[in-house]
C-alpha cells in the first residue's frame, strides 16, 4: 500500500510515510503490576476463538464443527491466520501487546512457548488435566517454561533421512546408515554405480534461515553436543558441537554436500531429491507423500537421522496449543483443548491431515502405518530428538545461530571461530 | 498496519483527491498566494483544507510522533527470578540513537551503506536506461505500442511477485546460471546478492523512469528539433543540447521519486536473497527485524533515522536541483518561466501522442 500512495502524495507526506509501515507496530505499553506471575483462574463460559495458520486440509474446521455440535452455548470460531510462520508469530504478538481478546486458543509454533510464556502472553495450564504422559516425552518438553505447563502438545514433527534405496540395494548396500560415516561409505559405493553419474551424496536445508538452525542443532546434538543445556545456558564452544559443525564443514569442502546446497530450503532440496540428484536427503515428514508422486516413486526410503557413533538426533517442529491470557470464557478454552488434542482429534489430524501426533501409541497402529510407512521411523526421530534451544528471545538465538554456521559453511570462519562467537553471541543473548 | 485501521478507513475518502494529485488544492494555493484575497475567502480556504489537514494529522503526524516516542524507549527486561518480561519499557532518552556508534552499530551502518550503495547504483543505472526506453518509445515505428506495452509490463508486476521470479532465474540450476555457462550462487552472502538485487531492482523500475521521462519527450516540440538539424547539430548535440534540458523537469522528479523509492528497499531483497544477509541488508528490513524480535525501542530509532535520511535526500533535491515536485506553487520566477515555456510546446506534443 505504501509504495502506491504515496507517489503521489505531496512530497512532505511522502517522506513521513516513510516511517508510517514501521512505527505502526510500535507497541502499546501501560505500567501495570510486572513481574508477578499471573494465577491463572479459568472462568467464564461462552464462545471463544481459535486462531492458527490457513488450515488447507480443512481438518481444523472438521474437528471444531465436532466441538460445536456437543457444545452450542460455547462455539468456538476459527480465526484463520497468514500461512508464513513469521506472520502468525507478528499477528499474535500484535493481539498481545495490545491486551486484545480476540484471539482465545492460539496454535503455536514449539519453539515460541518460551517467548510467549515469559511476556505473559499465555497462561501457565493445569498439567493434571492433560493426558501428557501418554504423548512422546521430547514433544511434551517443548511445552514447558521453567517447569511449568503453558501449552499443550497438539501435532509434532522431526526430521528423517530420505535416502535411494533402489541405489544403496544396487551397489549392495543393505541397511540405512546410522552413522554419517556410514552414509559416506555408502556414497562411495553408490557413486561408482553408472546410473549414480552426476549424484551427490547428502544434503538437508542450508540457506540462511530457520532451516539452518534446525540443520545446525541437529549435526550438533548428533554429534553428543548441545546448543544450550537444560536451563537454557549455551553450551555451544565443545569439542561435541565442533565434531558436529566440522561434519558439515568438512562435507561441503569435500564434496558430500553439493556446494548449491548453501541455496537450499526445504522445497530446493526435495527439488534435487526428486530429478535425482542427491542420494541421501535431510527433510521433515511432509515430504514423503509428495515424493511418492514423483519420479523416485518406490525407489526411496526414510529412516532416521544418522549421528557421529550411533543414531542421529532430530530437531523437534510441531505445534502446541495455549490459552491467551487476555481472553474471556477461559473455562470454555481449557475444554476446547483438551478436546483438540484428545486421542481422536490426533486421529483424525493424522489421517485427514498427515500431521504427526504426540501420541505414543498412534505412531504403531498397523492401519496407519500401512497408510503411512515413514510413521515407526518418525516415532524413532522424535523420541531421539532435541527440541532447539528454548529462549525467550528464540528469534535473537536462531539468528546468531544462522549468522555464525552460515559464515563457517561458507568458509568465512573456522568452525572452531565461528562456534566460539556464536558462544559469545548467546552468553550476551541470555544474560540480558 | 492493522491496529490502526478505522482512522484509515475513515481517512480514506477525503485523502483519496487529496493524495491523487494536487488538483484540488490547486485552486485553493493560488488564491491563498495572491495579495488581494479577502479575509473571507481565506478563512474559506481553511475551511475547505482543514479535512485534509485532520486525516494527515491522524494518518502521518500521529504514528510519526509516536514513533519518535516510541524510538525513546529501551527494551523489556527479563527478571531472573521469576522468568517473566517485566510489562513496562524502561525510558532510554537517545540511548537508541547513541547505540548506532556504539557496539550495536556495525549492523546499523552496515544496512545504512547498503541502502546508499543500493539507491546510487539502482537509480543510476535506471535513469540511463530509463532515458533510453524512453527515446525509444518516443521514436515512430510500426509495432510502437507493443513495444511500450512490454517495456512497463516490468512496472506493473507487484516487486513480492517480481522478487520470486527472479529467485527463480537466480536459483543455483537457474536460467542465469545457465546463461553465463558457470554456477554461481547468487542467493549466498557476497557481492554476487548485491548484483542480483540490482539487475531485478533496475529491471523494474527502469520503465518508471521510461514512463515519465517519455511524458516529458512529448512536450517538447518538433520545430525545436526542426531548427536544431538545420543549423547542422548532430544528433549526439541535440540530445545533450535540445533533449536533455528540456526533459529535465521530468528526468528529476522521475529521479527523485525513485530514490525516495529505493531508499525504503525491502521487499525484494528480503524475498530475494533472504532476511539477515549482511551484503544485501536494507535499513528498513533492520527496523523491520528489530520489531519482529519485540525490540520496538531500536526499530523506531531505525525507522527515524531513515525517516531523515529520506527527508534530508528529497530536500537536497528540491533545494539543490530544483525540482518541482511539490506542485507549481511560483517559488521562483524562473521556475514559472520555463514551466509557461513548457506548456506552449505543450500543444503540438499532445496532438502527437494521439497518432
Amino acid at each position: 500500500m505504501n509504495a502506491r500512495t504515496t507517489r503521489a502524495l505531496p512530497c512532505s507526506a511522502v517522506l513521513v510515510a516513510a516511517g508510517l509501515v514501521l512505527t505502526a507496530c510500535g507497541s502499546s505499553d501501560d505500567s501495570s503490576s510486572s513481574g508477578e506471575p499471573k494465577s491463572p483462574s479459568f472462568s467464564g463460559r461462552g464462545p471463544i476463538t481459535y486462531a492458527a495458520a490457513k488450515d488447507s486440509s480443512g481438518v481444523v474446521q472438521k474437528v471444531i464443527d465436532g466441538w460445536n455440535k456437543q457444545h452450542p452455548k460455547e462455539k468456538v470460531t476459527f480465526v484463520q491466520l497468514p500461512s508464513d510462520v513469521n506472520q502468525q508469530r507478528q499477528q499474535m504478538i500484535q493481539n498481545a501487546e495490545t491486551k486484545s481478546d480476540a484471539y482465545t486458543v492460539l496454535s503455536l509454533d514449539a519453539v515460541w512457548t518460551s517467548e510467549f510464556a515469559a511476556h505473559q502472553w499465555i497462561d501457565q495450564l493445569p498439567a493434571a488435566r492433560f493426558p501428557l504422559d501418554q504423548m512422546l516425552k521430547p514433544v511434551v518438553e517443548t511445552t514447558k517454561y521453567r517447569d511449568h505447563l503453558y501449552a499443550v502438545p497438539q501435532s509434532s514433527d522431526g526430521g528423517l533421512l530420505y535416502y535411494r534405496s533402489d541405489l544403496l540395494k544396487k551397489a549392495g548396500v543393505s541397511a540405512a546408515p546410522t552413522t554419517w560415516a556410514q552414509m559416506q561409505a555408502a556414497c562411495a559405493k553408490v557413486e561408482k554405480l553408472p546410473e549414480a553419474k552426476g549424484m551427490s551424496c547428502y544434503a538437508g536445508q542450508f540457506q540462511k534461515y530457520e532451516g539452518l538452525t534446525v540443520n545446525f542443532s541437529e549435526a550438533v546434538n548428533s554429534a553428543g553436543g548441545v546448543v544450550t543445556d537444560a536451563n537454557g545456558k549455551p553450551e555451544v564452544d565443545t569439542p561435541a558441537a565442533k565434531k558436529g559443525l566440522d561434519f558439515l564443514v568438512d562435507s561441503f569442502k569435500d564434496g558430500t554436500i553439493p556446494k548449491e546446497a548453501i541455496t537450499y530450503q526445504e522445497e530446493e532440496g526435495r527439488q534435487a531429491f526428486q530429478s535425482g540428484k542427491l542420494i541421501f536427503l535431510r527433510n521433515w515428514p511432509y515430504m514423503y507423500s509428495l515424493a511418492e508422486k514423483s519420479k523416485v516413486a518406490g525407489k526411496f526410503a526414510a529412516a532416521p537421522l544418522p549421528g557421529l557413533t550411533g543414531a542421529g538426533s532430530s530437531t523437534l517442529g510441531g505445534h502446541n496449543v495455549a490459552v491467551s491470557s487476555f481472553a474471556k470464557n477461559k473455562a470454555t478454552a481449557l475444554d476446547f483443548i483438551k478436546y483438540f488434542t484428545n486421542h481422536d482429534s490426533a486421529t483424525t489430524f493424522l489421517k485427514e491431515g498427515s500431521a504427526a501426533p504426540p501420541y505414543a501409541d498412534l505412531y504403531d497402529d498397523q492401519a496407519l502405518v500401512t497408510q503411512y510407512p515413514y510413521l515407526p521411523v518418525l516415532k524413532k526421530s522424535i523420541l531421539n530428538a532435541v527440541p532447539r534451544p528454548r529462549a525467550v528471545q528464540y528469534g535473537d538465538v536462531s539468528s546468531a545461530v544462522q549468522q555464525e554456521a552460515y559464515a563457517a559453511l561458507n568458509g568465512d570462519k573456522s568452525s572452531a571461530q565461528a562456534l566460539k562467537d556464536l558462544q559469545e553471541a548467546l552468553r550476551k543473548l541470555s544474560a540480558q | 498496519m492493522p491496529t490502526r485501521t478505522p482512522p484509515e478507513t475513515a481517512a480514506d475518502r477525503p485523502l483519496g483527491p487529496a493524495g491523487r494529485a494536487e488538483r484540488p488544492a490547486g485552486p485553493v494555493k493560488p488564491r491563498r498566494g495572491l495579495k488581494s484575497a479577502t479575509a473571507g475567502s481565506g478563512r474559506m480556504a481553511a475551511l475547505l483544507v482543514s479535512p485534509t489537514l485532520l486525516v494527515l494529522t491522524v494518518v502521518v503526524l500521529y504514528p510519526t510522533a509516536m514513533a519518535l516516542r516510541e524510538s525513546l524507549y529501551g527494551v523489556k527486561g527479563l527478571d531472573p527470578a521469576t522468568g517473566f518480561i517485566s510489562d513496562t519499557e524502561p525510558f532510554v532518552g537517545l540511548r537508541n540513537y547513541a547505540d548506532i556508534f556504539g557496539e550495536a552499530g556495525d549492523r546499523f551502518w552496515n544496512a545504512f551503506w547498503n541502502t546508499t550503495f543500493f539507491t546510487v547504483v539502482t537509480v543510476g543505472l535506471e535513469t540511463v536506461i530509463g532515458v533510453a526506453m524512453a527515446l525509444i518509445m518516443h521514436k515512430a515505428f510500426q509495432g510502437r505500442a507493443l513495444v511500450r506495452a512490454s517495456i512497463l509490463i516490468p512496472w506493473a508486476v507487484p516487486t513480492a511477485i517480481s522478487g520470486l521470479l527472479w529467485r527463480w532465474i537466480f536459483n543455483s540450476d537457474g536460467i542465469a546460471n545457465a546463461l553465463i555457462g558457470h554456477q554461481v550462487l547468487w542467493t549466498t552472502e557476497g557481492v554476487h546478492a548485491k548484483i542480483a538485487v540490482i539487475v531485478a531492482e533496475v529491471w523494474k523500475t527502469a520503465p518508471f523512469i521510461g514512463l515519465l521521462v517519455l511524458a516529458g519527450l512529448q512536450v517538447i516540440g518538433k520545430e525545436v528539433y526542426e531548427a536544431a538539424r538545420m543549423d547542422g547539430a548532430s544528433p549526439v548535440r541535440q540530445f545533450w543540447h535540445i533533449t536533455l534540458p528540456l526533459v529535465k523537469p521530468a528526468l528529476l522528479v522521475a529521479i527523485l521519486f525513485r530514490c525516495l523509492d529505493a531508499l525504503r528497499m525491502f521487499d525484494l531483497p528480503y524475498l530475494l536473497v533472504g532476511a539477515q544477509k549482511n551484503s544485501v541488508e536494507t535499513l528498513s528490513m533492520l527496523a523491520q527485524n528489530e520489531a519482529s524480535n519485540v525490540r520496538f525501542g531500536p526499530a523506531a530509532a531505525y525507522a527515524v533515522l531513515l525517516f531523515l535520511y529520506v527527508f534530508l535526500v528529497a530536500l537536497g533535491f528540491v533545494r539543490l536541483l530544483g525540482a518541482n515536485v511539490v506542485g507549481d506553487d511560483g517559488a521562483t520566477a524562473r521556475k514559472s518561466q520555463r514551466k509557461s515555456r513548457l506548456r506552449r510546446v505543450a500543444a503540438p506534443g499532445a496532438v502527437e501522442v494521439s497518432t
